[in-house]
């Protein structure tokens, strides 16, 4: 087990690279540092002296890839793709446009990004679920086929409606919680119960689907059958057996996105104005902040690595056919 | 009216799409079992409803295609000259809807504009009232009395002659089918209705019934009223919504013509040779996965972004312009969303590998190139297609998202996102602006619930695994059906050919 972990984890590691090499051609070699000091100083008045000193201020005025002035390891080192990458397994991100660190930003954001995402999560789940198992109880009556209905429906709704329609009905109809903001402490309940409602209903749809697909399968087993030859009641057939087999694809599918609740949601965050990593990235976007970008991507790259591991652990755990060699 | 035709980059594309879907249906045609799922596609209620809606989408979307630069009048003579402007066939056809440009914000059917202004009267004195529209119901002499019952008037007379057009429809469906079957004209026809026939040309007619009564109601309105109102400049939202149509197919079926490349050749690469070509190309694609897709696709539209703003040579006209940043955002899309795919067609190709028949073909010497694409790629195809329509509504609702975030759509290509997103800001406004957003959000629930709809049908027809289960569910919902019906003779229609 343990042998299997650290292979999984050496094998995350080239990934990683790759990603980095990937983001390192989007953001330095399709555009020069040139092109994107031009960018963001105004493309038609920028001095050259202006353009070297953007870039001399991100550190972005050395080599792309390859330093031939310099001598030894410092031909690699002295580069831009070393010092902006290297930096960053180190969780060093550096500094963004407004002068702050980017570290500092992302750690004390996670935690309001994890008050919205964490709930959003758990209650999802446990509501999917609720809803896909009654459904199939129901099977094959008018209470599966609405429901189906319902399902879809619900699916082919825009998220932003979700939200859009959320505050408009809850908070400025009714007054019962405020449109957007976040506080310290209890006092961010009354600001999260919204946003939390509106990602558990704009989940709905696909993932009750999904589970109620995954419980059917189940049902076809041969396991199952025996178990009504048996002749026990179908509850029991349902919550005692169905249930347990079923939670296995769906727990190690939800075990996969675990880690990236660390990042929050994009659209919610900014609609709400809590501020998480969500809004940091859309803000970060918007303002064309390339640093605190290239820091998301790899952080969500690196939670991501780390959701496949657990998932797969997740598996041996909970399906002990699975051996991991 | 003279013209220029024009024809951007998606243009020619979409042109390249419609000709591939027309060859993939001849060939689908000329052979039986291609032709049989898609025939059981065709019994799926609920796929041909949502069939007819998709239909009379694409129809707008295509007319919307076809560009084209109107000729200036000068009067020097000499030479003809072109406007700058680019417009689609749709424009020119609803020309009054796109030229009919009030102040500001209107309310659908509104008489009046939605803000007061301050009014000079001839005999001196102002006042602050709101002002009659420039357009909207400018044929009334009194909006308070007249405007209910002219608008009334206009919808039931619009959705009269829709409904004679639906009549015609259905008869001449009916009589088609009539002289196929030889049977006669009422018996086919009460077939239709009772939903006897193979293929249920009842839900078809039903929801046909109801797109052109709607249209024919819009069409009677929309030329003096601005149905779904009008936005902040004063354009028209239900010529806008209409033209949204557009930019979302062009996503939603653009992104996935620049996936199948990869996708398909990758995929089947990797499961057919293994070994190292396996390990590189699985290394590839679980790193662009392990990207979190919104990011990726931000930081490359953001690049894009650079890049055109630092190139502006390139970009002869404002359209084109936007036209290559759909192009570029569809790109983007298809190179960050092919792994799925990619995973899938490995994994399936790795199990047909092993089977029998492509071991004898190896033995008797067929190359690899020959296994992959006559013995390989056919059997997967099932896996492309339902993975293509059920991708299809995913990507038209997420350009509205990555239109807010900021990266989707160029702000002057009209779509479901941007449409959105400026109306997002009048939300705070009081009383509120509402219609924009919801005509927004109505068009695109209608475009992706018939999506929805169709894919499901699609995936219920190709897919091995739900036969088994939809096949129960059918035959159980058959034996209802029949039951009363039994003495009523079989009647034998197009779907019901022998095989």
């Amino acid at each position: 087990m343990l042998n299997y972990i650290i292979r999984r984890v050496l094998y995350a590691i080239p990934i990683l690279i790759g990603v980095n090499l990937i983001t390192f051609t989007l953001f330095f070699v399709v555009n020069t540092p040139d092109d994107m000091a031009r960018m963001q100083l105004g493309i038609k008045r920028v001095t050259p002296e202006a353009i070297a000193k953007w870039k001399q201020e991100r550190g972005y005025d050395k080599p792309l890839m390859f330093s031939s002035s310099d001598e030894g390891f410092a031909k690699l080192t002295n580069t831009i793709f070393f010092e902006k990458s290297a930096a960053m397994f180190a969780f060093r991100f550096g500094r963004a446009d407004d002068g702050r660190d980017i570290a500092y930003e992302i750690k004390s954001r996670m935690v309001p990004s994890l008050a919205i995402a964490l709930p959003v999560f758990l209650l999802g789940l446990g509501v999917y679920i609720v809803f896909a198992l009654i459904m199939v109880f129901f099977r094959a009556t008018y209470v599966d086929f609405w429901g189906v209905v319902l399902c879809v429906a619900l699916m082919s709704i825009s998220s932003l409606f979700y939200i859009i329609a959320g505050q408009f009905l809850i908070s400025k109809l009714w007054h019962l919680v405020p449109i957007s903001g976040y506080g310290q402490g209890l006092d961010a309940a009354k600001f999260l119960v919204l946003p939390v409602i509106i990602g558990v209903i704009s989940g709905a749809g696909a993932n009750t689907r999904w589970y109620r697909t995954l419980f059917l399968e189940e049902m076809g087993k041969d396991y199952v059958r025996t178990a009504r030859a048996k002749g026990l009641p179908e509850s029991i057939v349902l919550f005692g057996h169905v249930l347990r087999n079923a939670m296995i694809p769906i727990l190690t599918g939800a075990v996969v996105v675990i880690p990236l609740l660390f990042l929050g949601s994009l659209i919610a965050e900014s609609f709400f104005g809590i501020p998480g990593l969500g809004s940091y990235t859309i803000d970060a976007i918007n303002s064309q902040d390339f640093a605190v970008v290239r820091a998301m991507v790899f952080l969500g790259s690196l939670l991501y690595i780390v959701g496949l591991i657990l998932t797969d652990i997740s598996y041996t755990l909970v399906d002990p056919r699975i051996r991991l060699e | 009216m003279s013209f220029k035709p024009v024809i951007l980059w998606t243009d020619a594309l979409v042109y390249l799409l419609v000709a591939a879907l027309i060859l993939f249906a001849w060939h689908v045609r000329r052979n039986e079992h291609l032709w049989a799922p898609w025939r059981r596609v065709g019994h799926s209620a609920s796929g041909m409803a949502a069939l007819t809606v998709l239909v009379f989408f694409v129809i707008i979307g295509l007319l919307d295609t076809v560009h084209l630069r109107p000729a200036v009048e000068n009067n020097s003579g000499g030479e003809t000259a072109y406007s700058v402007e680019v417009l689609s066939l749709f424009d020119v056809i609803a020309t009054p809807l796109r030229t009919q440009v009030e102040k500001t914000y209107s309310a659908p059917f509104a008489a009046y504009l939605y803000a007061r202004e301050t009014i000079e009267h001839p005999g001196g004195g102002q006042t602050r009232e709101f002002p009659r529209l420039k357009f909207g119901a400018a044929h009334l002499q009194d909006p308070e009395t007249q405007l209910v019952t002219d608008i009334a008037w206009r919808a039931a007379a619009g959705g009269g002659l829709g409904l004679f057009f639906w009549c015609l429809a259905v008869a001449s469906l009916a009589l088609l089918l009539a002289r196929r079957s030889g049977e006669a004209f009422l018996s086919m026809l009460s077939a239709i209705r009772r939903g006897a026939t193979a293929i249920p040309w009842n839900a078809a007619c039903i929801t046909l019934a109801l797109i052109l009564v709607m249209c024919g109601a819009a069409l009677a309105l929309c030329g003096s009223y601005h149905i779904l109102g009008t936005d902040k400049v004063g354009q028209d939202v239900f010529y806008q919504s209409l033209k949204s149509i557009r930019t979302g197919l062009v996503i939603g079926t653009l992104t996935t013509l620049m996936m199948l490349p990869f996708a398909l050749l990758l995929g089947i690469t990797a499961g057919y040779f293994r070994g190292w070509v396996d390990d590189v190309i699985q290394y590839l694609y679980t790193t662009l996965s392990s990207i979190p897709g919104v990011l990726l696709i931000a930081a490359a539209v953001l690049m894009t972004q650079v890049y055109m703003e630092t190139h502006p040579e390139l970009f002869d006209t404002v359209a084109s312009r936007a036209d290559l940043r759909l192009l570029f955002l569809c790109i983007i899309l298809g190179v960050t969303s092919w792994t799925g795919l990619c995973r899938l067609l490995r994994g399936e190709t790795l199990k047909l590998r092993e089977m029998e028949y492509i071991q004898a073909a190896h033995a008797f010497g067929v190359s690899h190139w020959r296994i992959l694409s006559r013995h390989i790629l056919p059997n997967v195809m099932h896996i492309v297609l339902i993975t293509t329509v059920m991708d299809f509504s995913g990507l038209v609702l997420a350009e509205a998202v990555l239109s807010y975030v900021g990266v989707g759509v160029d702000p002057s290509t009209i779509s479901f996102g941007t449409m959105i997103n400026a109306a997002r800001l009048e939300m705070a406004r009081d009383p509120m602006v509402w219609w924009s957003l919801l005509a927004a959000f109505s068009f695109m629930f209608a475009l992706v619930l018939s999506a929805n709809l169709f894919a499901d049908a699609v995936q219920n027809a190709f897919d091995p695994r739900v036969k088994t289960l939809s096949a129960r569910v059918g035959a159980l919902r058959r034996k209802r059906r029949e039951e009363p019906e039994a003495k009523s003779s079989p009647t034998r229609t197009e779907g019901s050919l022998p095989s």
